[in-house]
C-alpha cells in the first residue's frame, strides 16, 4: 500500500532544541496507536529555514505548514488530519488565507530560490535512497563515466561559481590550478568551520543534505586526481557530524565512496576532522595546519593551497555551500546556472537572517536580490515596529549597510563597494535601539579573543581599537580617537597576515563612516541615543511619580529612596544603570537620558 | 546492500523518484481536492482518496498531481465530492466519486482532458469571499 500522507518534521538543530524530537516520536507513537502506519510516512528532515516559527511540521499532500508545534499536538495531527482528513487549523501559519483554490504561499518563501538548500526540508538526511531519488549522485555518474577531468573543470568554470566562504574566488579556476599542480598525492578539503556569530548556513546544509557535500568532494577528487578528502567541522556541531558520518557510511556501503566507485576504477574516501572552535581555523591555511595536527595559525599566501596545501601537497579547499552547488551545476548544466544571479556573481546565496527582524531564519535568494527584499519582504520587516538602522553582513569581517543602500542588488562586487563583504552569509539586522559603538565593540571583542596572535598588526591592533571603543562607550573618548582608530584599522588592513586581521577593523571603520555623528555624540555630548552604553545613561525620576515604591523594591543597589506617596529620588552615585526601575515603573515616571 | 554498479544506481533512482516527487509542491500542474467532511467520509471519501493515490501511482503521475483534502463542499447528497483543477480547463466538481469514478477521472479528465459529463455537479453557490 502506498502512503497517502507524508509528515515532514524539521530535524535541524534549531527545531531539535525546541523538542522536534518529541514531536517526531509522538507522531510515530500516535500513528501506531491509530493504526495508520501504512498510510503515513513520518520523516525527520533538514532545516526548513523558517526558524523563527519552529518547530516546523509539514503535512503532504495538503501542504499544511504547521508552525510552533508541540509534542502534545501530535495526537491531533494524526487523529484529525491523517485519520479524518481535516487540517489542524490552529497550527497553520496562515490561518486566514487558507483556501482550497490555491496552495497558498508564505511570504517568507516567495522570493527565495533554493539550490543549495534544495533538499533541506524535503528529504530525510539520513536516507541515501531519498537523496538518490532527488537526482543525487547523478552528477557523480556523469563525472565518472562521461566527462574527462578537464571537462568537469570547464563546466564548473563556465558556471561562474564563486567561492561561498566569503572571498568569492572563482571555483573553476581553483580546481584548474589543482589539476595542473604537479604531484602524485593531492587532497580535497571541505571547510565546515563556520564561525561568524549568528551564522548557521553550513551547519544546516550538512544537517539537511550531507550527501551533496560528499558527492561534490568526490567529483572534485576525480577532477584533480585526489583520492582522499577531509571535512573540517566544528566539534560543537554534533548533529551535523552525526549525519555526515551516517551519510558517509551509507555511501561506502553502496559503493559511492571508497574503492572502485560505481565500478569505474576510481578510488576516493573522506575523513572527518573535528575543529575545536577557533575562529581563525575558518581561514584556509590555518585550517590546513590544524588538520595536520599543528596549532591553527595562518601561513602567508602564496603559495596557495592549490599548489602547496596539506602536508605540502596540492589541496583544493572549498566551503560547504560551494560544494553543495557543484552537483546541481553538473546535473543541470552551467548554462542553467549562469541564468541565475548577476553578471558579477552567479547562482544563489544562503543568508542566516537574524537580529531585530520578524522572520529570522535561513534564506536562499538569487544573487542580485536587494537587501530591502531580504529584510522587509522575506524577513517581514523590523520587530515591534521599530525603525531600521542597518544590516551587518559578513559578521566580524564585514561592515554595516544602511538605509540608502537597501536597494542595491547584492553580489560579491556590490557588497565590497559598499564597504562590507559577502562573508559566509551572516546577516544581522539592527534597529534604532542598537548603538553602533556598542556593536563595533562587540565585534572587536570577538576579534581580540579570536586573533591567533601570530602577526602583530592583528594581535595588537584589535586590542588597541577595542580599548578606544571601550573608552568612547564610557564617555571618555576624544575626537583624536576617531582618527587613531582609522589609522590603526588601515594598518591592519594592509599588513595583517590573514583575512581575520585584514577584515577585523571593517565593522568599526564602516560604522565610523556611516554613523560618525553617533560617535561624536558619545565623545562630545556623552550621550548614547540608543541607550546601550550604560555608562552614559542616567535614570531620573520625574514629577509623574506617585510614590508607590515599586521601583525601590526592585532596585538591586537599593539606591532609590523617598516617602510613601511622594516623589522618590535615585542616588546617581550608587546607581548601577541596570534599568530595572525603568522597566518596573507603570506610570512613565522614570526618564532614561 | 552490496556495492552498486552504475546500472544499480540508475535503477534505484528510478524506483524511488515517484515517491519523493509527491513531497514536492512546485511544478505540479493539476489538483484533486477531495471533500472530507463527516458526510464525505461517511459516504466513502477515504476509499476515494486511496483510489486516487493508487491510480496516480500506477500511471506514474504521482509527481504531477496534488491531492488535497477539504471540508464539506455543501453537496452532501452527492458525496463523495471531488473538485478537479487542471490549468486551461474550468475547475470541475464531481459527485458520487467512488473508486471506479476516481479511476475514470484520472484516465479521462487528467490524461485525455475530457470531462466525465454524467458526474459533473455545479457549484452550490458563488464564492462570497471572492466577490
Amino acid at each position: 500500500m502506498a502512503y497517502t500522507h507524508y509528515i515532514l518534521v524539521c530535524g535541524g538543530t534549531g527545531c531539535e532544541s525546541s523538542n522536534a524530537d518529541g514531536i517526531y516520536n509522538n507522531l510515530l507513537a500516535e500513528a501506531k496507536a491509530a493504526g495508520v502506519t501504512d498510510k503515513v510516512q513520518i520523516v525527520k528532515t533538514g532545516c526548513f529555514g523558517f526558524c523563527e516559527k519552529g518547530p516546523i511540521v509539514k503535512v503532504l499532500p495538503e501542504d499544511s505548514f504547521y508552525v510552533e508545534v508541540k509534542p502534545e499536538d501530535a495526537k491531533e495531527i494524526i487523529n484529525e488530519q491523517i485519520v479524518k482528513g481535516r487540517e489542524v487549523t490552529r497550527l497553520l501559519y496562515n490561518k486566514e488565507k487558507r483556501s482550497i483554490e490555491d496552495v497558498e504561499e508564505i511570504e517568507f518563501y516567495q522570493k527565495q530560490l533554493r539550490i543549495v538548500l534544495r533538499n533541506c526540508g524535503v528529504i530525510n538526511p539520513e536516507s541515501i535512497e531519498e537523496y538518490i531519488a532527488r537526482d543525487g549522485y547523478l552528477a557523480l555518474e556523469r563525472s565518472l563515466y562521461e566527462l574527462t577531468p578537464q571537462q568537469i573543470i570547464d563546466e564548473v568554470k563556465a558556471s561562474g561559481l564563486r567561492g561561498r566562504g566569503g572571498a568569492g574566488f572563482p571555483t573553476g579556476m581553483k580546481w584548474e590550478a589543482g589539476l595542473k599542480a604537479q604531484g602524485d598525492v593531492k587532497y580535497v578539503v571541505c571547510n565546515a568551520d563556520e564561525g561568524d556569530p549568528g551564522a548557521y548556513m553550513d551547519r544546516s546544509t550538512i544537517e539537511g543534505d550531507p550527501h551533496s557535500v560528499i558527492e561534490a568532494m568526490t567529483i572534485c577528487g576525480k577532477a584533480i586526481g585526489a583520492h582522499l578528502g577531509f571535512v573540517y567541522i566544528r566539534a560543537e556541531y554534533p548533529l551535523a557530524v552525526d549525519r555526515l558520518k551516517i551519510a558517509m557510511n551509507q555511501a561506502r556501503e553502496y559503493g559511492l565512496l571508497g574503492k572502485n566507485i560505481l565500478g569505474s576504477g576510481f578510488d576516493f574516501d573522506i575523513e572527518i576532522r573535528l575543529g575545536a572552535g577557533a575562529f581563525v581555523c575558518g581561514e584556509e591555511t590555518a585550517l590546513l595546519r590544524s588538520i595536520e595536527g599543528k596549532r591553527g595559525m595562518p601561513t602567508p599566501k602564496p603559495p596557495f593551497p592549490a599548489q602547496s596545501g596539506l602536508w605540502g601537497k596540492p589541496t583544493i579547499i572549498n566551503n560547504v555551500e560551494t560544494w553543495a552547488n557543484i552537483p546541481v551545476i553538473l546535473t543541470k548544466g552551467p548554462e542553467w546556472f549562469t541564468k541565475i544571479g548577476t553578471a558579477d556573481s552567479k547562482g544563489t546565496k544562503v543568508f542566516a537572517l537574524t537580529g531585530k527582524v520578524k522572520n529570522s531564519g535561513l534564506v536562499e535568494v538569487p544573487m542580485g536580490t536587494t537587501l530591502r527584499e531580504i529584510v522587509f519582504e522575506i524577513g517581514g520587516g523590523i520587530k515591534n515596529g521599530k525603525k531600521f538602522k542597518g544590516v551587518q553582513t559578513g559578521g566580524p569581517s564585514g561592515g554595516i549597510i544602511t538605509e540608502e543602500a537597501l536597494d542595491t542588488p547584492i553580489d560579491f562586487g556590490a557588497l565590497t563597494r559598499l564597504g562590507s563583504m559577502m562573508g559566509s552569509g551572516g546577516m544581522i539586522v539592527m534597529d534604532e535601539d542598537d548603538c553602533v559603538v556598542d556593536v563595533s565593540k562587540f565585534y572587536m571583542e570577538f576579534c581580540v579573543d579570536e586573533s591567533c596572535g601570530k602577526c602583530s598588526p592583528c594581535r595588537i591592533g584589535t586590542r588597541q581599537i577595542h580599548a578606544i571603543l571601550d573608552k568612547i562607550s564610557k564617555g571618555k573618548g576624544t575626537m583624536d580617537d576617531l582618527e587613531k582608530m582609522k589609522e590603526i584599522g588601515f594598518a591592519m588592513q594592509k599588513s595583517s597576515l590573514c583575512a581575520l586581521g585584514q577584515s577585523a577593523p571593517n565593522p568599526t571603520l564602516s560604522t565610523i563612516k556611516k554613523f560618525e555623528k553617533e560617535y561624536i555624540e558619545h565623545i562630545v555630548d556623552h550621550k548614547c541615543a540608543a541607550g546601550k552604553c550604560k555608562h552614559l545613561l542616567q535614570f531620573i525620576i520625574n514629577d509623574k511619580c506617585i510614590g508607590c515604591g515599586a521601583c525601590a523594591r526592585k532596585c538591586p543597589a537599593t539606591c532609590i529612596s523617598g516617602e510613601k506617596k511622594s516623589k522618590h529620588v535615585i542616588d546617581q552615585t550608587k546607581c548601577l544603570k541596570c534599568g530595572e526601575c525603568f522597566n518596573t515603573c507603570k506610570f512613565g515616571a522614570i526618564d532614561k537620558k | 546492500m552490496a556495492k552498486m554498479s552504475l546500472e544499480d544506481l540508475r535503477k534505484m533512482r528510478e524506483a524511488t523518484q515517484q515517491q519523493i516527487k509527491k513531497r514536492e509542491t512546485d511544478g505540479k500542474t493539476a489538483q484533486i481536492i477531495v471533500g472530507m467532511g463527516t458526510c464525505g467520509i461517511a459516504a466513502g471519501a477515504k476509499a476515494t482518496l486511496d483510489a486516487f493515490v493508487k491510480e496516480l501511482d500506477e500511471k506514474g503521475m504521482g509527481g504531477e498531481v496534488v491531492i488535497r483534502q477539504t471540508g464539506c463542499m455543501g453537496l452532501c447528497n452527492n458525496e463523495p465530492t471531488v473538485e478537479v483543477v487542471v490549468p486551461g480547463m474550468p475547475s470541475i466538481i464531481y459527485g458520487g466519486v467512488n473508486a471506479a469514478v476516481a479511476k475514470g477521472i484520472v484516465e479521462k479528465h487528467l490524461m485525455k482532458k475530457e470531462l466525465l459529463n454524467d458526474r459533473i455537479i455545479d457549484r452550490p453557490a458563488v464564492d462570497l469571499l471572492k466577490k
